[in-house]
């Protein structure tokens, strides 16, 4: 059987560079120039299959807009794998924005988080403000991972998240590697929602 | 913010964060602020700076004491009931994807200057010291006698009325000692006083079958935990309330309540800023707490009493309590001749809220004199050396009104009770005052699986 291994995934990135859209392209390969915001879609899984057969399966989180006025909960960071930090190639500030997410990443998450830079609505290239060889060499100051996307277009975007997946440690076995707070393999607590089903109460044994 | 909300949320506490999820995935449109720089309220858990700068402000932690940002400390001592109403809105919200979940290890009642074990199955309470042999078989009779209890059937009533009859004519009936009494009712019924008893006993039947079936959940104590601490429950709500739409502002300070010349609700003015609302639902602190004349002089809550806790941090398990990872002790307020009774409440690494090898307990009790620190040195006395401690007197405060009136609907103080349910309960009765309907819990399906 070939290996499986399940990786928790955060977007980060000023708002309307394009997370929710890139998530979107992604998961469901779609792209709406309209959509209105995240509502009810802020948690997807989607998974990459590598050339050994080995399968990585993303839990992915979007911000749900807790982005925008600095309300991105410590939760949302919490056992993170991997991030990917987006700005918008047409807007340069959008670049600086994207650098103080690396550095709260760098504060708030794992150090073994790995981290890739996205410029993103590269089918508006002819707009751009960011070149390529100034995030490049941010990225590679840093040690990130680069490249850009057109969520829109979906250039580059499976090639991103296939480069994460390949670049994610798979050496240790799969339970170690459970990153998310989900029912994963690695999941030693209690699992409320097998139990909330037993009839509320009333005839369960008494244990005293 | 020139846009208009249906509802404005202020405070990221627990009951707030329930409230501001709920409405958002009942379509409102939803602003949740907070003055803080982080989500929780009074129900945060904080790291070890935020804890020292809160109760020792120009006091760096200790360094041995590990990192920052291993410690999530809980300002209420908290556990959820497994068999309750938190656990089936965290079930049917689906925010237990946020989550994940540990056992409390064992639940410990204090008798006679020692502490026994709570007994959670049929093995531990035949070994159990607290009750005799034959006090044993009068317990199992009354055990018995509520286990198969169905309203509907009087042959199952044994001449009891739940609604008539106290919860002393029910010990009676079944010849429980004093000291069962105060066992049954405070480390089972979990009631903080002894008002219970000459009620009718229909309460105290249903508290104490909640326990029960919480026990028998998953086998160790009735309580269930999030790792990371008691905050993760608010945020989890919040990003409920955020993915259906809901907008979040942290550190944002809340200057006035707005209202027009009949007190109605018109907006919240932060700064210059006026944001503007249908309702406003928000914690007491936002609304006058501690203020002698009130919000804008309208007194809109009233504290009811006051709690002290104290949070101390151990290098070592609590003695008695088997080395366990976690407990809750109960002292009866019997047993020390006080009229409400001292909780206990520990956690440790294994619920990954403090570095390995330290404990998190926290004393607390309903404040009965001048001098609260003195009352819970009985608690305090339980744990051995103190590494440090952080004491508080906090009041608690309900509101004045319904809301109704005026759309200003207040929530309440979190109270000296060891779990969640009367938080719930607030939840309930705001929810239904501001949308004038009941609530109803519907399962929520968004994932996508590809
Ligand atoms: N042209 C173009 N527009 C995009 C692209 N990605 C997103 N957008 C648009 O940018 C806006 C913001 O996108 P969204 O995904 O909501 O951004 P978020 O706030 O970062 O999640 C929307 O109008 C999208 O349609 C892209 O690759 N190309
Ligand atoms: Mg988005």
């Amino acid at each position: 059987m070939s290996k499986q291994f399940q990786f928790k995934l955060v977007l980060l990135g000023e708002s309307a560079v394009g997370k929710s859209s890139l998530v979107l392209r992604f998961v469901k390969d779609q792209f709406d120039d309209y959509r209105e915001s995240t509502i009810g879609a802020a948690f997807l899984t989607q998974t990459v299959t590598l050339d050994d057969g080995t399968t990585v399966k993303f839990e992915i989180w979007d911000t749900a807009g807790q982005e925008r006025y600095k309300s991105l909960a410590p939760m949302y960071y919490r056992n993170a794998n991997c991030a990917v930090v987006v700005y918008d190639i047409t807007q340069s500030a959008s670049l600086e924005k994207a650098k103080s997410w690396i550095r709260e990443l760098q504060r708030q998450a794992d150090p073994s988080i790995v981290i890739a830079l996205c410029g993103n609505k590269l089918d508006l290239a002819a707009r751009r403000q960011v070149t390529e060889e100034e995030a490049k060499k941010f990225a590679e100051e840093e040690g990130l991972m680069w490249s850009e996307t057109s969520a829109k277009s979906g250039e580059g975007v499976t090639e991103i998240f296939t480069a994460i997946a390949k670049k994610l440690p798979l050496t240790a076995p799969p339970s170690a590697r459970t990153g998310g707070a989900r029912a994963g393999p690695a999941r030693t607590g209690v699992d409320l929602n097998k139990q909330a089903n037993t009839t509320d109460g009333q005839n369960e044994p008494c244990n005293c | 913010m020139d846009e208009e909300y249906d509802v404005i949320v202020l405070g990221t506490g627990l009951t707030e964060c329930i409230l501001s999820g709920l409405l958002s995935v009942d379509g409102k449109k939803v602003l949740h602020m907070d003055r803080n720089d982080y989500y929780g309220g009074d129900s945060a858990s904080l790291n070890l700076s935020q804890l020292y700068r809160q109760f020792k402000p120009g006091q760096e932690p200790p360094a041995e004491l590990g990192r920052d940002r291993d410690y999530a400390v809980d300002l209420i001592p908290k556990f959820i009931i497994a068999a309750g109403e938190l656990t089936r809105i965290l079930v049917h919200t689906d925010v237990t994807r946020y989550l994940e979940f540990k056992q409390i290890a064992g639940s410990f009642v204090y008798r006679d200057g020692k502490i026994s074990k709570v007994p959670s199955n049929e093995m531990e309470a035949v070994r159990s010291p607290l009750m005799g042999l034959f006090e044993k078989r009068r317990a199992k009779k009354f055990f018995e006698f509520l286990q198969s209890w169905k309203d509907e059937d009087p042959a199952t009533h044994q001449g009891i009325d739940l609604d008539k009859d106290s919860m002393k004519v029910v010990y009676e009936k079944f010849g429980l000692e004093p000291g069962t009494q105060d066992f049954i009712g405070h480390a089972m019924a979990l009631y903080l006083d002894d008002d219970y008893i000459t009620k009718p006993a229909r309460e105290a039947y249903k508290r104490i079958v909640l326990y029960t079936s919480s026990m028998a959940r998953y086998g160790k104590s009735p309580y269930i935990y999030p790792l990371y601490g008691l905050g993760e429950l608010p945020q989890s709500f919040a990003r409920l309330s955020a993915i259906y739409g809901g907008t979040y502002m942290l550190d944002k300070p809340i200057d006035e309540i707005v209202t027009d010349e009949s007190g109605k609700f018109i907006g919240v003015r932060s700064g210059n800023e006026t944001v503007k609302a249908k309702q406003v639902i928000g914690d007491p602190s936002y609304f006058g707490a501690g203020k002698a004349d009130g919000e804008n002089g309208k007194v809109r809550v009233l504290e009811q009493h006051k709690v002290v806790r104290a949070i101390c941090i151990l290098k070592h398990p609590i003695p008695g309590t088997d080395d366990s990872d976690s407990a809750q002790i109960i002292i009866p307020q019997n047993q020390v001749n006080r009229r409400n009774d001292i909780y206990i409440a520990m956690v440790s690494s294994t619920h990954n809220v403090c570095s390995k090898d330290v404990y998190v307990a926290i004393v607390s009790t309903i404040v009965e004199t001048s001098t609260p620190e003195r009352e819970i040195l009985p608690g305090l006395q339980l744990l051995g050396p103190i590494y440090e401690k952080f004491v508080s007197v906090s009041s608690l405060y309900t509101p004045t009104s319904s809301g109704q009136d005026d759309n200003i609907f207040i929530t309440r103080s979190y109270d000296a009770t060891s779990h969640f349910e009367t938080v719930v309960d607030d939840v309930t009765d705001v929810w239904k005052r501001v949308t004038n309907k009941e609530l109803v819990l519907k399962k929520r399906e968004v994932e996508v699986e590809a």
